[in-house]
């Protein structure tokens, strides 16, 4: 019965709305990173990871290779245990990588920057970070520059 | 011996209503009512304005229930029965309603051919056939391609008729079909009621308060008044009744039992009170 | 003693209507099968009720995107980070202003239209008549126009989020010569595909199901006549607006609340 350019119409606004759809898909949401094309998990133990949250950004010469997946309290050895899933692409990071929890910017999000050490073994699914440097706290930042200079006045 | 009499006498009519009593708030619409309705003839249904002669035909087609009391169409109990089998019993009855009640959103044609197209599968060019049929039953098969807002309030009854006989019913309603009508199509849908009613076999069921016009085409009348029967019997025996009431009704008299003043306290006395706000 | 009488005597009344309303709703699901096999229905009320909403929301989104733009730029820019306009744009409107805003103005373009057509049409008779033909008009009439509701509002939230980023980018760019690259890396960084544009068409879709259900109900509960039909539509946008913003509350509460 509705005649065809009504069917036309509904048929134009249904496909806009979706490309709308798509739009906030690909171009304004991490929807691309999510597309597992591959991916492998390290761990890494931190003294402490400071302000670092799940799906912060884990990258190498400043270029995002992974993120993080989980963070939790690891009882046995009283630190924090991150989870890193870096992609697949990036299979050839040496076994003796380090990480430190660093941030963007002066008020920006924590972030894992990883740095390549010299080994010819790779990193492989499950395997741990030994090398890893804690988030810097201010507090104790100020607290040891403090601590230090009074020691210099003695 | 009576329970047989019974028997027959359901068999016989169409439309049987026993003891019925239906309230709106605390007013009594009906109040014990009775009445019967035989096949291939019409019966009209007469009464003073809020008598709800509407409501009795919405009784009739399922969509109110009454308090108490049955009410039978083609021998079977209207408010017991499923919402399928009342759908089912519903293809039997056309209504035609007081405003036509076309739907405004397709042409005429299309109105009369949409219970068609719902309620069975026939190819559209026997749809047509059926269509351009009944539209010239009504004599307004030149008009099938207008819309409903185009209609004078004439024409689009007799399109909400031809619509109601879209579907072979057994019986039909007629809500008010003579009101605010002019002279011309007033005769025209007297006749149009007349010969359908001839020539499909219908039985029908007028209700109205013009009192000429429907005695001039009803087989039968009952007249209704605060929710009774206030008389009964074809239009000559109500023209000879003795009841002041009937006579009042019929002949359209302005006072007789039925009052013509609002029920107020005497006039004298009111137009004396110092009640007045000055 | 008046006066609790007349609580009572409106909470009796506000259940009797939640009953009556809940009532509607399972009948308009039963519609839902007759629905999908009349798709002309549907495509009907699809042009009537997504179609004719289009130009407000897209209009409309366009120019909440350019205003966010223009006063993200100004406040950022106090702190030196209108890089982070990106982030801020396209999360207030995925999250809270697409849903909201377009289910408000959806509410009173096509939920009152809607609320008058079916009032008229019960008033006029034209569903009683439908009854009579032994056609149930909770299945022609109403369930078409609730699922083309309950389609249409979703859509045009995602529709009024796109646009209002992109009004963002004119606004914030093009006008305001902000980095176009860090416009939309930032955004990329911070949106979230789950955690914001799912939760944001999750919450329409719950917006969609309320107004198209009060739109409808409203509409068919009225009082057929004149002064009835135009309290009814007073009634679905006031009731829609109410019952959005309730809602976004908890629903905002569930989703984000929890992090």
């Amino acid at each position: 019965m509705p005649c065809k350019s009504l069917e036309i119409l509904v048929g134009l606004f249904v496909s806009l709305c979706i490309a709308a759809l798509f739009f906030l898909a690909l171009q304004v949401s991490n929807y691309s990173d999510l597309q597992d094309n591959g991916s492998y998990t390290v761990n890494a133990h931190f003294e402490n990871v400071g302000g670092l949250k799940s799906k912060a950004l884990v990258s190498m010469a400043g270029v995002p290779i992974g993120r993080v997946t989980e963070i939790s309290f690891d009882s046995d050895n009283y630190d924090a245990l991150v989870k890193i899933r870096i992609d697949a692409r990036y299979n050839n990071l040496p076994s003796d990588t380090s990480a430190s929890i660093l941030t963007s910017g002066l008020l920006g999000d924590k972030y894992i920057g990883l740095t390549p050490g010299g080994l010819d073994e790779f990193l492989q699914e499950g395997d741990n970070i030994e090398l890893t440097q804690s988030a810097l706290v201010l507090e104790r930042l100020i607290s040891q520059f403090l601590f230090n200079s009074a020691d210099d006045d003695k | 011996m009576l329970l047989f009499y019974n028997l027959i006498f359901l068999c016989y009519t169409m439309i049987s209503i026993r003891n019925l009593t239906f309230s709106r708030g605390n007013r009594k619409i009906f109040d014990n009512i009775s009445l019967d309705i035989m096949p291939h003839k019409i019966t009209a249904i007469m009464g003073p304005s809020g008598t709800g002669k509407t409501t009795l035909l919405k009784l009739i087609a399922g969509q109110l229930r009454p308090d108490s009391g049955t009410l039978l169409v083609d021998q079977k109990n209207v408010h017991q029965l499923s919402r399928t089998e009342l759908y089912k019993l519903r293809k039997k009855m056309g209504m035609l309603f007081q405003s036509g009640a076309l739907l405004t959103d397709m042409s005429v044609y299309d109105n009369i051919a949409f219970p068609i197209r719902e309620h069975t599968q026939l190819p559209e060019s026997m749809i047509r056939t059926l269509v351009l049929m009944k539209l010239n039953a009504v004599g307004l098969r030149g008009a099938r391609d207008l819309m409903p807002s185009e209609l004078s309030g004439g024409m689009a009854r007799r399109v909400a008729m031809a619509r109601a006989l879209a579907l072979d019913p057994e019986m039909i309603m007629f809500d008010e079909p003579f009101t605010g009508q002019d002279p011309i199509s007033l005769g025209v849908l007297v006749k149009l009621i007349k010969k359908l009613n001839q020539t499909l076999h219908l039985s029908s069921i007028v209700v109205s308060h013009n009192v000429v016009e429907t005695a001039s085409i009803a087989d039968y009348i009952y007249l209704i008044s605060e929710g009774k029967v206030a008389g009964q019997g074809t239009p000559e025996e109500l023209n000879t009744t003795k009841s002041d009431w009937v006579q009042q009704f019929m002949q359209g008299k302005a006072d007789g039992p039925v009052p013509f003043h609002y029920p107020a306290q005497d006039i004298n006395s009111d137009l004396l009170s110092n009640n007045a706000k000055l | 003693m008046n006066f609790f009488q007349s609580i009572g005597h409106s909470s009796l009344k506000f259940l009797a209507k939640l009953g009556r309303s809940s009532l509607f709703f399972s009948a308009i699901l039963t519609g839902f099968g007759y629905t999908l096999s009349r798709p002309g229905l549907l495509i009907k009320q699809l042009y009537n009720i997504g179609v004719l909403t289009f130009w407000l929301i897209a209009i409309s989104g366009l120019f909440v995107g350019m205003v966010l733009g223009l006063q993200g730029v100004y406040t950022l820019s106090t702190f030196g980070a209108e890089s982070s306009l990106g982030i801020m744009v396209a999360a207030s409107l995925v999250r809270e202003l697409g849903p909201v805003v377009s289910a408000l103005l959806f509410a009173g373009r096509a939920g009152s239209a809607l609320t008058a057509e079916i009032g008229l049409m019960k008033a006029t008779e034209q569903l009683s008549a439908m009854e009579m033909m032994a056609i149930d008009p909770l299945k022609y009439i109403i369930a078409p126009r609730f699922f083309a509701g309950f389609i249409s509002l979703p859509l045009l939230a995602a529709l009024f989020s796109a646009i209002g980023i992109l009004g963002g980018y004119l606004a914030g760019v093009e006008l305001l010569n902000v980095d176009s690259g860090s416009y939309w890396s930032q955004m990329q960084g911070a949106i979230d595909f789950h955690d914001d544009i799912i939760n944001g068409v999750i919450k329409s879709i719950i917006f969609a199901w309320l107004v198209s259900w009060i739109a409808l109900f409203e509409g068919y509960d009225a009082v057929p006549t004149a002064s009835g039909i135009s309290r009814a539509t007073t009634r679905t946008v006031v009731t829609s607006a109410f019952a959005i913003l309730l809602f976004d509350f908890l629903l905002t509460a569930l989703m984000f609340g929890a992090s």
